[in-house]
């Protein structure tokens, strides 16, 4: 089920438009990556999503309904630019945000005593947040994030400003989260996290929506039927061998482990492929190279820039 | 709303809390009262000690017409003495040496001799009594040159003081005394009060703004708040940290005054017959009190008080306090969240706090003229009334004006909350924007 749909959001300011026929859907108990450049929209639709702004016209639903203003009580947001009020103590604060979220002051502190022992950050209770460093006041803003146990969470950029460990912690947390079935919308420039936990993203540039999908089949979609086969042995004329059905594009023969990048030309089956092979050399390893989340990124942003400017 | 209280609450214990409030809350009655009261406290300690002065006089003039009181003697000293005292003035004995010259009628003036400095109430006291016989001892002789009979007597009788008194007719035509002096000292305490506290307490919510803004948490607040509830709280929450304040300061500033006059007072009941010569001070009422006169002084004074509309001034000052705040606290919330620096909030909150100086410097001219045009104007728009009406209430205003210019600021209120609340809704969330007026005024269009 969708816990969350936008249909053809349009959004503008003043002559810019900040989103033009935005539509996204993001499944219950899924990690969703909404990709983009600096300034695609992103933000805005992010705060759509929040009801910190409102559309100019456009449909929203909260699990299969249009959404109401209460809506926001099962959504938690961590934005990208983040802060706490610098001379509140931490304690104070979180149990106050905790309750600006609806949570009654017994739920909250409960659940803030929870959170604070798994993240083992008791001592910092009575601290000002000035006290703190950047990485301990993420985790502080990170609690008052999930703290309401919101159906729907929404990171911007959660990792920056984590240290290794920190964000490994923050990932795990993510993940279990999503275990339990919450659904996180997840806006980030990093490609790897992404395709490390993402089931689902949608790309916006220049304000539209140019791509959306599972993660693999997106990753998919743009392979580009390239095989990297890693072979033991002497071939003398390799592409003589390939004959026209195949495309040699990479031979690096400098080490033992010899190493060619073969890309089909027609709708050859890999079993075509590994016939020739066979009778030449010794085969190693034989694998399909299918475009990290970071080529599919740049290819498909460049690609729609040109088309725009032409 | 819920919301809003726990943003009020937030807002009022935050700022209450705070070692700086706490301090300038219980410090400033008591260093009001301390300047007031204890310079006169400490004066009259000092004029405790008991010194005694030599005097030397040729002219006979003075001679046994300077009465000794508790604490100042005059002791009169022969010629052999005055040579050796005033050639090397080293006496235990003595405080000083007072010289009354023998052309002292024709050139007014004495000395007085000392090793240190002479303290300015013994100096004081020591010149009004010359002064005083010196004129008489002139004045008989003027008389006793013409001749006529009694004329010191019939010249006395012309010694005149005159009182105006100012009688304002009530609504039932009926005489009430009143006093323009204590009306304008009403008038000026609160329009000044309405001044500070709606200047100090609205940059308040402009900074509390502005704070919520660069750290970045407006985001977080307003993803589970609508920005107005926000704007709100904060700026009722301000609001009752400065009537929390203000509360605190009116309390402590009785109790204190009380305290120390009644311990003061006690001091003064006994040195009072003394001390009668002691410059009178404002401050030592209580002292002065004991003298039938001025006893009936006070009555008067507390009687003219009372013939004020104190009830009206109580309610209009709360009112003024009040709608004077929201109306810019909102206005500097707005600019609050327009601008992303200190330097940028100076200058943008220039012409909006112009007219809350200009009310201040007119201030003396509605004193001076409450029923002139000025004085009516600047009561009725919205941004001066605060202050001026202030002013000129105590005066006596008629009802029609001050329902009308309430009236105007409540409509104006709304309307500034109104847009307040759609600049901040827009600013909040505009960053590293270089902000004009034209672009606050575009964002008045910008739906929600």
């Amino acid at each position: 089920m969708d816990i969350f749909q936008a249909n053809d959001i349009v959004k503008e300011y003043a002559g810019h438009v900040a989103l033009s026929s935005v539509s996204i859907s993001v499944k219950e108990a899924s990690i969703f990556g909404l990709l983009g450049p600096n300034g695609a929209g992103k933000t805005t639709l992010i705060r759509i999503i929040n009801q910190i702004t409102a559309p100019d016209s456009g449909e929203l639903f909260f699990e299969g309904r249009p959404v109401k203003a209460d809506d926001i009580y099962q959504i938690g947001y961590l934005p990208e630019e983040r802060g706490l009020y610098k001379k509140m103590k931490v304690g104070e604060q979180a149990l106050y945000l905790a309750q600006l979220k609806g949570m009654s002051k017994n739920d909250a502190l409960k659940s803030l005593k929870y959170w604070f022992e798994k993240f083992e950050i008791q001592a910092w209770w009575g601290k000002k947040v000035e006290e703190l460093s950047k990485g301990m006041a993420q985790k502080v803003q990170f609690i008052t994030t999930v703290i309401h146990q919101p159906k729907l969470l929404i990171f911007d950029e959660p990792f920056s400003g984590f240290d290794p460990i920190n964000t490994n912690l923050l990932k795990n947390e993510i993940l279990e989260l999503k275990k339990k079935g919450t659904t996180i919308i997840f806006s980030t420039h990093n490609m790897s996290s992404v395709e490390e936990i993402c089931d689902h993203i949608a790309l916006i540039n220049q304000s539209k929506k140019i791509l959306d999908g599972q993660i693999d089949q997106v990753r998919e979609q743009f392979k580009t039927n390239t095989f990297e086969i890693v072979y033991r042995g002497e071939v003398p004329n390799l592409q003589y061998h390939l004959g026209s059905h195949f495309n040699l594009l990479e031979h690096d023969e400098s080490s033992l482990l010899k190493q060619m990048k073969v890309q089909f030309l027609n709708n050859q089956s890999n079993n075509e492929l590994l016939k020739i092979l066979m009778n030449q050399f010794e085969i190693v390893s034989f694998k399909e190279l299918i475009p990290s989340m970071n080529d599919v990124f740049i290819h498909v942003v460049e690609q729609n820039n040109r088309e725009i400017k032409q | 709303m819920n919301k809003s209280f726990l943003i009020l609450k937030r807002e009022y214990l935050t700022r209450v809390k705070k070692k700086s409030f706490i301090i300038m809350t219980l410090l400033v009655p008591v260093m009001m009262a301390a300047l007031t009261i204890l310079p006169t406290y400490l004066a009259m300690m000092d004029d405790k000690e008991e010194r005694t002065i030599a005097v030397f006089d040729p002219t006979g003039l003075i001679l046994n017409r300077l009465e000794s009181n508790e604490f100042t003697k005059f002791h009169y000293i022969p010629e052999q003495e005055f040579q050796k005292l005033s050639k090397n003035f080293s006496s235990d004995n003595y405080y000083a040496l007072l010289h009354i010259p023998a052309n002292i009628l024709t050139t007014n003036r004495a000395e007085m001799i000392s090793d240190k400095q002479v303290t300015f109430d013994i100096k004081n006291l020591v010149t009004r009594r010359i002064e005083n016989i010196i004129e008489g001892e002139k004045r008989k002789q003027v008389i006793d040159e013409t001749g006529v009979p009694d004329l010191e007597k019939r010249l006395s009788a012309t010694k005149t003081d005159i009182t105006v008194e100012t009688i304002k007719l009530g609504d039932k035509g009926e005489a009430v005394k009143s006093s323009t002096e204590i009306a304008m000292a009403i008038g000026y305490a609160a329009g000044f009060l309405i001044y500070m506290f709606v200047f100090i307490y609205g940059t308040m919510v402009m900074r509390g703004v502005m704070e919520e803004k660069s750290s970045r948490i407006v985001e977080v607040i307003i993803s589970s708040v609508k920005p107005f509830q926000l704007l709100f709280g904060k700026i009722v929450g301000i609001g009752l940290v400065g009537l929390t304040q203000i509360a605190i300061w009116i309390v402590l500033g009785i109790a204190i005054v009380t305290g120390l006059t009644a311990f003061v007072g006690q001091e003064a009941t006994e040195a009072a017959a003394q001390a009668q010569n002691i410059m009178t001070n404002p401050a030592m009422g209580q002292m002065a009190a004991n003298t039938p006169e001025a006893q009936n002084k006070v009555i008067e004074i507390i009687g003219m008080i009372g013939n004020l509309n104190i009830p009206l001034i109580i309610f209009a000052l709360f009112f003024y306090f009040i709608g004077g705040f929201i109306l810019y606290a909102s206005l500097m919330g707005a600019i609050g969240s327009a601008v992303d620096s200190d330097e940028d909030a100076q200058q943008m909150m220039l012409p909006v706090t112009m007219p809350l100086i200009f009310s201040i410097i007119i201030l003396f001219a509605v004193a001076k003229n409450p029923e002139g045009p000025l004085a009516f104007w600047a009561s009725m728009i919205p941004l001066t009334s605060p202050v001026t009406m202030m002013v000129r209430i105590p005066f006596g205003v008629p009802a029609w004006e001050i329902i009308l210019s309430m009236a105007i600021l409540i409509a104006t209120i709304f309307g500034t909350i109104w847009i307040a609340g759609k600049i901040y809704r827009t600013g909040i969330l505009m960053y590293g924007k270089k902000v004009n007026l034209k672009e606050i005024v575009k964002w008045l269009f910008y739906k929600n």
